[in-house]
């Protein structure tokens, strides 16, 4: 399966995450002949993922390294902030970290299963605050395909009518798990203290198997072939069995992974191939200057290849979607393919990210129980400062929402690391007596907010430096406006207020200086933007259906399309946008107006 | 690999399946295997229901990866293995081993930390091939030899005395100087660094053992049927009802 097997597709698919899953799968079973080029290896979830396996048992109590950031069991092959011979470079004064995993199914793998909507604000963020971008179309435009995502893949969550915060049809969401211990307590507290709404998280994770009979009709209608193997897709996943975490992979399928949910219905349908060790360098063109395949070097001969297809769908995630555009140069496209905006590889954006952490005495000496849930987190806090904002309340002018976690989780490298301070350094019996006392009682809050679209963050073709594939690599430039500093500032101060209105004891630094406080750009590993879509073709790159202005038949569905970055985290949004688009490709084909 | 045996309290890999109290239902072994071998078998078995599967379709989970090309960035995480030799001597681990059992010794509820292997664990981690880890080497190298000439000075009576010949109380007269760099005299920053360092590698070592995950009653990578809020007693801890 995992070559070419036809000497040309309806459509080339590049990348295998979660836009590269979604539109394959739904262009396969769509009846589209389908070649999916991945640049990474063949990965199973179901038989490579360490189900179980203790710290203990890894290479330095599975404590992260330069080439396994996240731990050593987490899913990740071949990936991380560095790549081995794919360099970056970043000019002066910026600090840029790029995330990539080279493996099928790319970041959907390790990601954090957290599944918000973009609501309507967030689809016209500039209508009302004057930054930014609009979208080219309305929230109401790509709620259908929120709900079909959330019920293809299993989300769980509740529906609690926030602002901005949509609520999915009924029947589409699984139910959430109960809280923990330490989520109810900072959940009665925030309440009755602080007025910070604390409900159900999103997470990609199945508290019940699917209704696989029910869900496959809804979400295909008049298809028997893709309810078919939607169905039996969704009867081959087992739900939750809230144990080990999800950043592993998950054998029994209980979480979204591409590898799981998307790619095995794809390929059942018969319209799908798949090669991987497939590094794209460029996408060609024929002589009208429309797309018409994409090279590529085969990593295990080092030889360049070329595939051939009517479509060309760039999903290889928003930088490499852009790289591969820039180094598509021609005569008819000098600056990169579709580029004549000149907007390729600009208004790139990550998420602003801060955490503070603290001891809550509360939660020492906690009764025995078992606390690891879903691994991740039940609850959560949505943006809830929507009024203030718009009053001018606060120095910046986006929202964030908080994440948090802690408690009696399975101790792994560091743990009670940070006891010296509450203990005066205690050693001997007496460490081994407070490390009973206080184990469960540390917790961290991490805040995920907007970042503004802005000029000065973009990457270009480094002109001095290839790949060890031979490719041009890329150059990152960065600047935080006063709006993410400021937020980041914001974040820390009402973590510290949570802590401290739990009667807790702040254990890292609250700065003042937004600068200080802010993660670094690329390290919250959410970046999205470099190919906007738009309504004018002069100021964007696409279509609102990831469609190419200047190219008909190329498209880029990832996170590249996005021209906001709301504080929900862009897995779902790309997943649904991805989903859209693929539908028009399927329309366009069907009337030959493109291909 | 060094000649020091790998110390561990429990190599069973496969599915820990524990009873408990309280919170959630645990699945038996059998049942857990069967979720994770109809996933194995995807569709074809699709039709069964977890409780459905014939108990012929139980397959052990798998115990290797073939798939992972052994490298750093893509090891077998099914069946981890060090790939790195070890740097310490066998005397400088049986300092090491004393020294871990002043900061966690035995006691009525768990084992000492070097009769779980801590010691060798901080071999396993300053012989790492990161920076971080030669930096911790030369702290740990170094911080022994500064404990024995501490030792020496002031309980060796004009002798040489190693930290780990001292008494019990001479020992905890030096690490009382050490054991927090806030309140350590003048003089003793580097070895209150060189102690801090060493707790922290011996907590992470000692707590994640079998023996210390049951000493703090962490009692969870078990699969449950079914995920139920905290028990009452739990809910009184923190008082939420």
């Amino acid at each position: 399966m995992r070559r070419k097997a036809q000497q040309e597709y309806d459509v080339i698919v590049v990348g295998s995450g979660a836009a590269g899953g979604m539109c394959a799968y739904v262009l396969a079973c769509s009846g589209v002949k389908v070649l999916m080029v991945e640049a990474g290896r063949d990965y199973d979830p179901v038989t490579e993922t360490p189900m179980f396996q203790l710290p203990k048992d890894a290479p330095m109590r599975g404590a992260g390294t330069a080439e396994k950031p996240f731990g050593f069991y987490d899913a990740t092959v071949d990936g991380g902030w560095r790549v081995p011979g794919e360099p970056y470079s970043s000019a002066e004064g910026t600090d840029f970290l790029w995330w990539r995993a080279r493996m099928l199914g790319g970041r959907t793998n390790h990601w954090g299963r957290i599944s918000l909507r973009m609501g309507p604000y967030d689809y016209a963020p500039r209508s009302r605050d004057g930054l930014g971008f609009d979208w080219p179309m309305s929230y109401e435009d790509v709620e259908p395909y929120y709900d079909k995502t959330e019920m293809l893949i299993g989300v769980y969550g509740s529906n609690e009518g926030l602002e901005n915060t949509p609520d999915s049809a009924p029947g589409v969401l699984q139910p959430p798990p109960a809280p923990r211990a330490e989520e109810m307590l900072t959940q009665k507290v925030c309440a009755e203290q602080l007025d910070i709404p604390v409900v159900p998280a999103h997470l990609a994770i199945m508290t019940q198997r699917q209704d696989a009979d029910r869900l496959s009709r809804a979400l295909w209608p008049n298809n028997a072939l893709a309810q078919r193997v939607t169905a039996d897709s969704m009867r081959s996943r087992a739900a939750c069995f809230y144990a080990t975490p999800c950043g592993r992979g998950c054998s029994i399928k209980a979480n979204f992974q591409s590898p799981t949910v998307l790619l095995p219905p794809a390929l059942a349908t018969g319209n799908l191939d798949i090669i991987t060790d497939a590094m794209v360098r460029e996408v060609t063109v024929d002589s009208s200057g429309r797309a018409n395949g994409v090279h590529y070097v085969d990593k295990r001969t080092r030889i360049e290849e070329h595939a051939s297809a009517r479509v060309v769908v760039l999903a290889a995630s928003a930088l490499e979607s852009a790289r591969i555009m820039l180094n598509s140069k021609s005569g008819a496209f000098p600056d990169g393919l579709a580029n004549g905006s000149g907007l390729v590889g600009k208004y790139i954006m990550d998420t602003v990210g801060a955490g503070v952490g603290g001891q809550i005495p509360a939660l020492e000496n906690m009764p025995p129980h078992n606390a690891d849930g879903a691994s991740a987190m039940h609850l959560y806090m949505p943006w809830w400062l929507y009024q203030e904002q718009a009053r001018g309340q606060l120095d910046f002018a986006r929202g964030y929402h908080i994440e948090f976690g802690g408690g009696r989780k399975m101790p792994g490298f560091g743990f009670m690391g940070g006891l010296a301070p509450f203990t005066d350094g205690a050693y001997g019996q007496r460490f081994k007596e407070e490390c009973r006392r206080y184990y469960g009682s540390f917790l961290w809050f991490d805040g995920r907010g907007e970042m503004i679209p802005n000029e000065d963050c973009y990457c270009e073709i480094d002109p001095g430096s290839v790949d060890q594939w031979g490719i041009p690599t890329l150059r990152f430039h960065w600047k935080w406006s006063d709006h993410e500093l400021n937020q980041a500032r914001h974040m820390q101060k009402t973590f510290a207020s949570i802590i401290e209105s739990m009667g807790g004891q702040v254990t890292s630094t609250v700065h003042d200086d937004g600068a200080r406080a802010i993660a670094r750009p690329g390290q919250i590993i959410h970046e999205v933007g470099g190919v906007i879509m738009g309504d004018d073709p002069n100021r964007s790159v696409l279509n609102q259906f990831c469609q190419s202005w200047e190219v008909d038949n190329l498209f880029v569905t990832d996170g590249g399309c996005f021209v906001s970055n709301a504080d929900k985290n862009p897995t779902l949004s790309i997943m649904a946008i991805a989903w859209r688009a693929s539908d028009y490709i399927v329309e366009q084909l069907a009337s030959r107006s493109i291909g | 690999m060094s000649d020091q045996p790998r110390v561990s309290d429990d190599t069973k890999r496969a599915l820990p399946i524990l009873g408990q109290d309280g919170a959630g239902v645990p699945m038996d072994r059998r049942q857990a295997l069967k979720v994770m071998a109809i996933a194995a078998a995807g569709p074809t078995l699709a039709s069964c229901a977890p409780g459905e599967a014939p108990v012929d379709a139980t397959i052990p989970a798998p115990t290797s990866n073939p798939k992972a090309a052994g490298t750093a960035w893509d090891p077998d995480l099914v069946a981890p293995s060090v790939p790195w030799e070890r740097t310490l001597s066998a005397d400088e681990l049986a300092s090491l081993a004393d020294l871990c059992d002043v900061i966690i010794p035995a006691d009525d509820r768990s084992p000492s930390a070097s009769s779980v292997g801590a010691h060798d664990f901080i071999d396993e981690w300053v012989s790492a091939p990161y920076e971080g880890n030669e930096r911790d080497l030369v702290v740990i190298r170094g911080g022994l030899l500064w404990l024995d000439r501490e030792s020496t000075d002031r309980f060796g009576d004009g002798a040489s005395l190693r930290f780990r010949d001292c008494s019990l109380e001479q020992k905890h007269a030096i690490c009382d100087d050490i054991c927090y760099e806030p309140n350590a005299p003048a003089g003793y920053e580097a070895g209150a660094r060189f102690f801090d360092r060493v707790r922290y590698l011996t907590s992470t070592a000692f707590w994640t053992t079998t023996n210390g995950m049951q000493d703090l009653q962490y009692i969870g990578n078990v699969p449950l049927t079914r995920w139920d809020p905290p028990p009452p007693e739990v809910l009184r801890h923190i008082g939420v009802e």
